[in-house]
Order: structure tokens, then C-alpha cells, then sequence
């Protein structure tokens, strides 16, 4: 079998012990909460931490507080399971749970948590390799190597975001907050992601997500769509996230649209927000927008099912998830 | 001979029952001790180095760095263990561990044996080897240019492992009577086991000189007298047994490397060690679905009978022999067992290439060719304007004769299985009145009920049971066969349990180990419930015969008049007066001493004479019809099954239940084959070798399945059984690919077809271009010139052998 390396395990109760024992480690440790992405990879050397800070039991990160209607906080650490049963979030905040529950499998939904899958690592089929696999191409530039054999003339690495979560909580104007060293701070979801597959977030090394903060969900309706091979334990090929916003008249006021499993980040597609707001949503206007998202997805050969496929999913996907929204027939 | 208990069931009393397996309890609980459950003091940990190289000459090795090591006990390199194997005495082209060149990336180069397996990883690193890399070959194309380097030293020509060239009857003739004829370039992706016990392997050596090797092997034999090869060593000193397999479907069949690595580390440090292979180690071990290129050319009269077939296959081997040779017969074997094929030529070409060897995958080499000739079928109904189901169902096979290539049919319920198919799915209701996007896909296939030749020349029998009733009542058997999760423990028990008439408690079977089990050749070519099960009636029989005697002396009638059931001898015509079971035995020891019996099987002969005669035989065929019924969005070419129905005739199903879980086993690993799995490389490694990447349908993707089981007793099989472990898998890749023309207009000739595949094919069609997605052509081959052999009907000579 594939072994864990050796390493030692630290098991802070709050959020201030673990910042401060994450400082003591520096570069040398890393976080772990579900351990669904962190422990494979160590044993594949993608990871190879010395030290583990499990958050397991900070019980501050697994607490849900709010309403629908005032907005709702959930901690970093409550669980994808979790998330699809909790009263709060199944009234108000039906992308959260579509994306929560089309995460890998009921098992690893039982460990992963929210905060670990915003995170996750980006992925690609040259990196998620064991060391000796990664050996025989000579490694890549996201470990050990200095070529990306997605596209070997890259500058940087291509690795693709596969966070279902991520788009979701654009789609829905999501507010993450962080503890450091230095404080809180608190930034838009949006702001977490670059588009680079190996400096994929802008999260300091002594931080720690401590708390997602979805606003308030009044009149808004949300949903996320992936595409895979199989209904269960696969990371996303594509996944469209939509927030919509519709008033008396059945005019769009506000809507959002994110798309992930694409490129290195999750984005924002901002112009389909200029295009629909203010309007009656009409099938031409779905199509100017599902168009949209054909452009700007970047579908590259780092991940299953050729790549122009997938991009020719992003508008299908696009077009479905508004359509669902708006009630009208897909 | 079994009295009264052939060719009918109401006298049976187990066969033909849904009864648990003799394991299920033990399996189901976690009882079950796999190979890699096994704990022995003192244990070692092996680990391997494996090459970063798909076709390198190894420089230099050195070990130094590792070998300080503190926990390293033992290093193993090539050198230490030269003799080559295989499984094929023709193919003797493996070693244990690399000597001096490397054919693959993953192929073994040093094995290291530690205290821990974490040890042993990080000392594998710390052996430094310099390579110099060679020219890989990748492809068929690249293995067919004589240009390029050369992987073997042996071969039919260059990289061309193994040519046949078979014409039975005239081909050209054929030809000339046909009134259509189609010719079509089909290509099969490969693809692996996915069993879900990786390898693993435990040699123990004793201070006397007797080496023990547990492993997870379908084959304990052939390992066995492997093993004596390369450590030559007398195989009387080594004991080889198979433990529990958690699966093996032809991938463990090979003897391993890793197998010869631990016991020659067992040796070396005087310490029992163990390697058990990770996942992706499984991929490299491989001996998976050979990719198959496919050319066939097919006359058809206008009634969609056959008149000739001309059948092209290019295999993509790999880095070394291992099955290949057969498996190059197998792709040209079964097309003639199921329609009449008045004549059959066949050109066969295996290729080595820089990848991990492909072998035997359930089916066999069969389910490439098999695709190739339902999709073909398909094609020419709709050609001839005539339906699927009568292409297929007005030319059948005719029990009791002789095919074009000498195979022997005698039962075929095939015109049952169609007839039964097609009324349970509402073909005929439903066939052409889909709404747009939905589709209806037929096809039929055969298999073997085990080969009829070993893979060793011999004339011993293929498999031996021994039996032995102890004073208790206790009914102990013994056989070299293997468990790899088909039931194979439970037909010996069943089979004893319904001649002897005891209760299945009462009965406990010892098997698969080289010590104490007679042989048998091992779980591969779907022979185990056939010949195993004839060995067990065999010896069965033969104890039942003291029984019988002693009883009727004691119920004061004839033997033949009494029977047996429930721990209880009795009169037939009068079941009241009985005796019981342990009463007879001990009044049976008293008389004739210590109670045990010998059985075996060996097949019929076969009835070909020419080169090649060798693949295909098999005391008797089973067939399957498979209707798969789905929808394609049009939009995302995503599938989805919407049912499938299987009929299938396995002659007697000895515990139906147990057929119908591999039924829906094989319609499972044949869906994966349609769908999605690829064995597939990109820059000389293995794209995807690992459970979440390589992708296989998960539950999610498993529809309904509708088993239908057609019962066609044949007089070859015990009870009348033939096979259910391998045949169901063959008609579910063609009848997606039959359903997916059935829903939108576009031929696959190829599988796997997933979502972005099936858009491809859509996309062509909406602009007007060809709507088929598959191979192009196939290469040029300077074929060898045909040996040439006459019909069975030209050969009176041959006729009833």
C-alpha cells in the first residue's frame, strides 16, 4: 500500500492556539481539517508537511449562526454533510446545498468540510500522481519540476480549480473571514482565487477561514450544475453556479454567475450581470449570456473528458441553470 | 454415473437451489483473511523501484546508499533472480525483476525488504540507477515499422509477437455467392480488472528448505511450477496457496514478480515477507483487455445469412508475452459459434509495444472481435432491410455440430435467449416508435465453458478433486481450484453435498494449495464450475457407491434402488426406510477401511488438427442476448440506461442466484468497457493509474438489470451446467453501441463512447458529414501466407473426433 510519511499531529481547541501554533511551524506545517484532499496527497508527496494542525476540534469553526433573512455565518469546519441538512441553509441557500451534495462521496461528505473544499488544492492529471509517477515525466512545475506538461510553454502552472463550493459562493456574494496572526480580515469570495494553478489563493500562510458570511437571501434564488463522468466521487469538470434576484414583475435585479473546473480560478462571468440586470429574461438574452460563458471558459487537457467538450458544456450548462431559475422548460 | 440425478431437477435437492456461498458469512463479517490480512512474526515489508522509462537499458545499479539504510534487511536486483518465465511455454520472456533493460514504465528494478513498508519506500529512493534511454514504441503503427528498435530479441518478426494466418474452406468462394457484402474498421480501447483486492503476496521460508507462498493468484499451479523454475528450486519444496481473492477477473493469472521477489527476500534474510502492491502498482501489473484494431469483411445473402467471413485483428501487446499468444487465437476463435459461418479466414497480429503487458480481461480476447461482428450484424440488417433479431435468430448455430474451425457446439440456447430478450423488453412494441433521443441496441455472444486444452502439454487431467468422509459424518474436499469470488468453493460443495446426499453444514473444502489439494489448472477461461465440478461428481460418485453398497445390505435391497438427501440413505420407493448418513459411513469405514475417493476431469479431445487447433475448444459454449434500452441528451451526449435485459444459457444453473450476480457482474465490467474505462498512456506513462482517475461506473451508473436465465442442459457439464463467470459481459459493448444508432442516427465503432464522443458523432451528423465516429483504416501488414484447412464436412476423417 501507499504509506503516510512520518508526522506529528497537534489537536489546538480554539482558533487562537491554532493560529499561533501554525506560526510556531511555519513553512513546515500545514492545516487539516476533513483530511479528504491533505491525507492522499501525503501520500503521494504532492504534500509533505512535518507538522499537521487539525482543526478538528476548534469547536468555534462548526457553528452555524443567522437567518436566511439576515444572512447566515457558517464555520469553516462544518462538515458537507452538514451543510446539505442544516435548516438554515436548505431554506434559504439552495446552491449551497446542490454544490455541497454533488461533493465526491457520502463518506467523504461525512469528513470534508466547507472551509477544506474552498481551499482545495488545485488539480491536474501530470500532478495528482504519486512520486514515482510524478518522477518518470520529470516532474512538473506545481512540484519539484519547472515545466507545466499541460502546455509545456506556460509560464505558469495550469492546474484547474476543482472546488465546487468556490463558484457558489460567488454566485451568492459570500464574505469569507480569516483570524492571523495580524487579525481578521474579511474578503469577498471572488478575492480569494487567482488564476494560477499553484499560487491558486490569496490566503496568507498564518491564516486560517474561519467563517463563510452568506448575505441575506431574501429574493434571491441560487443553483450549481457539474459536470463529470459519474454521479459520485468525481471532482468537477465544469461547474456553473448561479444567484438570481427577481422582482414583482418578473424583471431580473440582480444575478450572479460563476463558473469553476475551468481554468486555474473560479470567475465571475460580470457581463452577463450587465446584460440580464434590469431586464425581462427573454431566450435571447439566455443565449447572449450562455455564449458568454463559452468564451470565457478554458478548458485545458489537465483533467478528464477532452477539453473542448467541456467548453462546449459551459453554455449548455449556463443556459440550463438559468433557465431552472427562471421556471422556464430546459 | 449419476443415477437418476441427470437431465432432470426434481430429484435435486441443492443444484438448482438459491443457496448463500460456503464463504458469504465469512466474507460479509470480514472473517476472510486476504493475503494482505496475513501477520506472520517477524515480518518483512517489500517495496519496489520501478522505471521512470518506458524502454531503457539499465547502465548501472547502486545499491550502497540504501543498503545503509538502518531498516533495510535485503535488496533484490534483476541479477539475482535471471531465469526468465511466463505463463506460455512459447512466451518465456519475463524476469522476476529487470535485468539489464526496461520495457515499461512501473516495470520492477530493485525489490527492497524492510522493517516497515514506509522504510522500504524511502530505501527504494536511495538506489541509484543510470539508464540509457531506448526508442519507445507506443503504438501498433509504431510496433509494425521496421524501422524502429526492436523490444525483444525474440518474436515472429521484429515486433510482431505472434502472426496467424487461418483459412477454413474457401473465403473467395464465399465471397462470390454473397449478395452483400460489408467491410468495417471497428476499434476496442483497453482496459483493466479494477479488482478490488490489490495483489499481494506472503513467502514464509522454513528452516528445512520448504518455501510457503500465500498470494492472491487465480492460477496457485502455475505459479507453482514458476517458481521452481526461477528459484530453481524442486516445486516438491515449495508450497504455493492462493488465498481468499477479492476479485481477480483474469488479472491474477499471470505468475508476478512480485511473487518471486518475496520468496527469494524470504530466502535471502531468513524472515517471512510481504509485498502488497498499491494501487497504481495494479496498472503496471496490468495483463489487462488487449486494445484491439479490427478489420472484418462479411458476406451476407439477401436473407442476412452468412456466406463468408474474413476477420482482421491487430493487438497492442505490450511489454511482454504473457497470454498474448492465445489471446491472438481468441480474437479470431468465437465468431463462428453462434451464426453459421460457411467460411472463415482470420489474420491475427500481436504487437509489442513500451507498456505494461496486456493479457487475459473476463472474456477473454473475445470481446473485441465480438463487438466488431454485432455492430457489423447491425449494419447489414438494416442494409438487407431486415430486422436485428432475424440476422441474427434464422442463422444459427445447429447444437451437435461442427463449426468452420473445428469447434464443437453441442447445446445452443441462443434462439431462446434472443426470443426471450426481445418479448421481456418489448422490442417489437417498442422498436422504431422511441421518442427522438431513445434507443433500442441488440446483440448475442458466446463464451467458453473452459478451455479445452491446458496451457502446458500434458495428458493429466485438467482438474482433481479428492473427498474424505471422517467418523464425525464430516464430509471434507479437496481441489486446486481457486475462489476469486465466482463460487467456485461453493460448486464443490453443492455438487458433493447434492451426490452424498449430506447437508451443506456438514461439509468443508480445503482448496487451492499446492500441498494438500489435488491440481487444478485454475480459475481462468470459465472452467472451474465445468471441470471442477465433473471432478467433484466424479469422486462423489464413487463414495457413494461404498455407501450405497453397505446400506442396501443393511436395508436389504439393490444399490440403485435407494437415493440420498439430508444425512440420510433411503429406499426411493419408500423413504421411510432409511438409514443415516453417519451410520452408513462408520458401517462403510468398518467394511472397506479409511473412506476417501479421487475424481477427476479431463476434457474431450478437440477436434481441429492444424496449427492454432489449440484455442477455442471447449467441452460446450454458453450464450447470451442482451437488449440495452437508453436515451442520449442531445445537448451534452451524456447516456442514460434506462434498462438492460440479459438472457443468458449457462446450461443448469447449479444456484441460480449466484448466476445472476454474475450476470449483473459482467453487464457492470462490460458497461465500464462501453462507457468509459481506457488503459491509455500519454508521453510513455500511464495517464490514469489510479481508482479516482482511471473511471469506472460507480452504482450510480448501474441500470436495472433484467436476468433471464435460459437453462439449456448440456451433457457435457455437471448436472448439466455450463458457465456463467465470463459470457455476459461479450453483448453489452455492442448492444450500447446498436442502441446508441438507435437513438441518434450515428455508428460508434469503437468503445469506450463517452459524453464528449457521443457530441462528436452527433455534431457530424447535424453538418452533414459522415455520422460515424471510429477508426479510420487499419495498417498494412505483409501478412504471411494462409495456412490453409479444410472444412469439417471436406474432412470425414475429422468428423466425431
Amino acid at each position: 500500500m501507499l504509506r503516510l510519511p512520518p508526522f506529528r499531529y497537534l489537536s489546538p481547541r480554539s482558533l487562537e492556539e491554532a493560529v499561533s501554533m501554525l506560526a510556531d511551524h511555519g513553512p513546515e506545517a500545514m492545516l487539516v481539517a476533513g483530511g479528504t484532499d491533505v491525507y492522499p496527497k501525503m501520500r503521494r508527496r504532492q504534500f509533505e508537511p512535518k507538522v499537521l494542525v487539525g482543526l478538528a476540534r476548534v469547536g468555534s469553526l462548526r457553528e452555524v449562526r443567522g437567518t436566511p433573512t439576515e444572512g447566515v455565518s457558517i464555520g469553516a469546519g462544518v462538515t458537507l454533510t452538514q451543510l446539505t441538512r442544516q435548516a438554515e441553509i436548505v431554506t434559504g441557500y439552495s446552491g449551497v446545498v446542490e454544490g455541497a451534495e454533488v461533493i465526491s462521496t457520502p463518506q467523504l461528505r461525512n469528513m470534508g468540510t466547507i472551509g477544506g473544499n474552498l481551499l482545495v488544492d488545485t488539480r491536474c492529471t501530470y500532478y495528482d500522481q504519486t512520486y514515482q509517477w510524478r518522477k518518470s515525466i520529470d516532474f512538473c512545475m506545481k512540484k519539484e519540476g519547472s515545466t507545466c506538461w499541460v502546455a509545456p510553454g506556460s509560464p505558469r502552472c495550469l492546474a484547474v480549480t476543482s472546488t465546487d463550493l468556490a463558484p457558489v459562493m460567488m454566485s451568492l456574494g459570500a464574505r469569507l473571514r480569516f483570524v492571523g496572526p495580524e487579525g481578521e480580515r474579511v474578503l469577498d469570495a471572488a478575492d480569494l482565487y487567482r488564476e494560477d494553478g499553484i499560487h491558486y489563493h490569496t490566503r496568507q500562510p498564518g491564516e486560517i477561514l474561519a467563517e463563510i458570511l452568506l448575505p441575506s437571501a431574501e429574493g434571491w434564488s441560487s443553483t450549481y450544475r457539474k459536470l463529470r463522468r459519474r454521479e459520485a466521487f468525481d471532482f468537477p469538470l465544469l461547474g456553473v453556479a448561479v444567484g438570481l434576484r427577481t422582482g414583482a414583475g418578473g424583471e431580473i435585479e440582480d444575478v450572479r454567475i460563476a463558473i469553476g473546473g475551468v481554468g486555474s480560478a473560479p470567475q465571475l462571468i460580470e457581463e452577463a450581470t450587465e446584460i440580464l440586470c434590469g431586464k425581462q429574461p427573454s431566450e435571447e438574452l439566455i443565449e447572449k449570456v450562455a455564449s458568454m460563458a463559452f468564451r470565457s471558459s478554458k478548458a485545458l487537457d489537465n483533467t478528464d473528458l477532452i477539453p473542448i467538450y467541456r467548453k462546449k458544456m459551459a453554455p449548455v450548462f449556463v443556459r440550463r441553470a438559468l433557465r431552472g431559475l427562471l421556471g422556464l422548460s430546459p | 454415473m449419476i443415477r437418476k440425478k441427470s437431465g432432470t431437477s426434481e430429484s435435486l435437492h441443492v443444484i438448482g437451489k438459491n443457496l448463500p456461498k460456503v464463504d458469504a458469512m465469512a466474507k460479509v463479517t470480514g472473517e476472510t483473511l486476504f493475503a494482505d490480512d496475513l501477520f506472520l512474526p517477524r515480518m518483512l515489508y517489500a517495496k519496489a523501484l520501478r522505471s521512470p522509462h518506458a524502454h531503457a537499458r539499465i547502465v548501472s545499479i547502486d545499491i550502497s546508499r540504501a543498503e545503509s539504510h538502518p531498516e533495510v534487511r535485503g535488496i533484490l536486483l534483476g541479477k539475482d533472480l535471471p531465469t526468465k518465465y511466463g505463463i506460455l511455454p512459447v512466451s518465456q520472456d519475463e524476469e522476476a525483476i529487470a535485468v539489464d533493460r526496461v520495457r515499461y514504465v512501473g516495470e520492477m528494478v530493485a525489490v527492497v525488504a524492510a522493517t516497515t513498508e514506509w522504510a522500504a519506500e524511502e530505501a527504494s529512493e536511495l538506489i541509484d540507477v543510470v539508464y540509457e534511454p531506448l526508442e519507445s514504441i507506443m503504438t501498433v503503427e509504431e510496433g509494425l515499422d521496421e524501422g524502429k528498435v526492436q523490444i525483444h530479441e525474440y518474436a515472429d518478426h521484429h515486433n510482431i509477437h505472434k502472426m496467424v494466418c487461418l483459412e477454413f474452406g474457401d473465403v473467395d468462394a464465399g465471397f462470390e455467392e454473397a449478395d452483400h457484402i460489408r467491410e468495417d474498421v471497428f476499434f476496442y480501447e483497453g482496459n483493466t480488472h479494477l479488482a478490488l483486492e490489490q495483489h499481494a503476496a506472503v513467502a514464509h521460508y522454513r528452516k528445512d528448505g520448504k518455501l510457503t507462498l500465500w498470494s492472491s493468484t487465480q492460477t496457485p499451479h502455475y505459479v507453482h511450477r514458476a517458481l521452481s523454475k526461477v528459484l530453481e528450486m524442486p516445486a516438491s519444496r515449495i508450497r504455493v496457496i492462493a488465498t481468499p481473492n477479492g476479485g481477480g477477473f483474469g488479472g491474477k493469472t499471470d505468475p508476478f514478480g512480485h511473487e518471486m521477489a518475496v520468496s527469494k527476500l524470504a530466502m535471502l534474510t531468513g524472515r517471512p515477507v510481504k509485498f502488497t502492491l498499491t494501487r497504481e502498482e495494479v496498472f503496471y501489473a496490468h495483463r489487462g483487455r488487449h486494445p484491439v484494431l479490427m478489420w472484418a469483411r462479411t458476406g451476407f445473402a439477401s436473407d442476412g445469412a452468412i456466406t463468408s467471413m474474413h476477420f482482421r485483428t491487430f493487438l497492442d501487446g505490450g511489454g511482454y508475452g504473457s497470454y498474448g499468444v492465445a489471446s491472438t487465437y481468441y480474437t479470431g476463435a468465437l465468431q463462428t459459434v453462434t451464426y453459421k459461418v460457411p467460411h472463415y479466414r482470420f489474420e491475427g497480429v500481436r504487437v509489442f509495444t513500451n507498456k505494461p503487458p496486456c493479457g487475459p480481461k473476463r472474456g477473454h480476447g473475445t470481446p473485441q472481435p465480438r463487438f466488431a461482428l454485432e455492430v457489423q450484424l447491425d449494419k447489414a440488417a438494416e442494409d438487407l432491410g431486415i430486422c436485428p433479431i432475424s440476422i441474427r435468430r434464422d442463422h444459427l448455430v445447429e447444437e451437435n455440430t461442427l463449426t468452420a474451425n473445428y469447434l464443437r457446439v453441442t447445446t445452443c440456447g441462443l434462439d431462446e435467449c434472443i426470443d426471450r430478450v426481445v418479448e421481456a423488453s418489448g422490442w417489437r412494441e417498442k422498436k422504431g416508435k422511441l421518442p427522438p433521443g431513445r434507443g433500442l441496441g441488440l446483440a448475442c455472444s458466446s463464451y467458453l465453458s473452459g478451455a479445452g486444452l491446458p496451457i502446458y502439454w500434458n495428458k493429466m487431467p485438467h482438474s482433481g478433486v479428492q473427498i474424505k468422509i471422517d467418523r464425525g459424518g464430516g464430509v471434507a474436499v479437496f481441489c486446486g481450484s481457486t475462489d476469486v469470488g465466482q463460487g467456485s468453493d461453493s460448486v464443490l460443495a453443492y455438487t458433493v453435498a447434492e451426490v452424498l446426499g449430506v447437508t451443506l453444514g456438514d461439509i468443508q473444502v480445503f482448496t487451492a494449495d499446492t500441498d494438500m489439494t489435488p491440481v487444478d489448472l485454475g480459475s481462468y477461461s470459465s472452467r472451474v464450475t465445468l471441470m471442477t465440478g465433473n471432478a467433484a461428481i466424479d469422486a462423489a460418485t464413487k463414495l457413494r457407491d461404498l455407501l450405497f453398497e453397505v446400506a442396501a445390505e443393511e436395508l436389504d435391497c439393490e444399490p440403485d434402488e435407494l437415493d440420498a438427501h439430508d444425512n440420510r440413505i433411503f429406499v426411493c420407493e419408500d423413504s421411510d426406510r432409511g438409514l443415516d448418513f453417519i451410520h452408513v459411513a462408520r458401517k462403510a469405514e468398518a467394511k472397506f477401511g479409511t473412506l476417501g475417493s479421487v475424481g477427476s476431469y479431463t476434457p474431450p479431445p478437440s477436434a481441429g488438427r492444424f496449427r492454432g487447433a489449440g484455442v477455442g475448444p471447449s467441452p460446450c459454449y454458453s450464450y447470451a442476448a442482451c437488449v440495452m434500452d437508453l436515451s442520449v441528451d442531445p445537448d451534452t451526449g451524456q447516456t442514460t440506461i434506462h434498462d438492460i435485459w440479459l438472457a443468458y444459457d449457462c446450461g443448469t444453473a447449479l444456484n441460480p442466484v449466484l448466476v445472476v450476480g454474475q450476470v449483473e457482474g459482467s453487464v457492470y465490467m462490460g458497461l465500464g468497457e462501453a462507457l468509459m474505462e481506457e488503459q491509455i498512456f500519454r508521453r510513455g506513462v500511464h495517464k490514469i493509474p489510479s481508482l479516482l482517475d482511471y473511471k469506472s461506473p460507480t452504482f450510480k451508473e448501474m441500470p436495472p438489470v433484467h436476468t433471464l436465465l435460459v437453462e439449456r442442459w448440456d451433457p457435457r457439464g455437471p448436472f448439466g451446467a455450463k458457465e456463467a463467470g465470463q459470457g455476459p459481459l461479450l453483448p453489452v459493448p455492442p448492444a450500447y453501441v446498436n442502441a446508441l444508432y438507435d437513438a441518434t442516427g450515428v455508428r460508434f465503432d469503437r468503445v469506450p463512447v463517452g459524453p464528449d464522443l457521443v457530441l462528436e458523432g452527433l455534431e457530424r451528423k447535424r453538418k452533414g458529414r459522415e455520422p460515424r465516429v471510429g477508426p479510420k483504416g487499419v495498417p498494412a501488414v505483409q501478412w504471411q501466407p494462409l495456412d490453409k484447412v479444410p472444412l469439417p464436412s471436406q474432412n470425414p476423417e475429422d468428423e466425431g473426433v
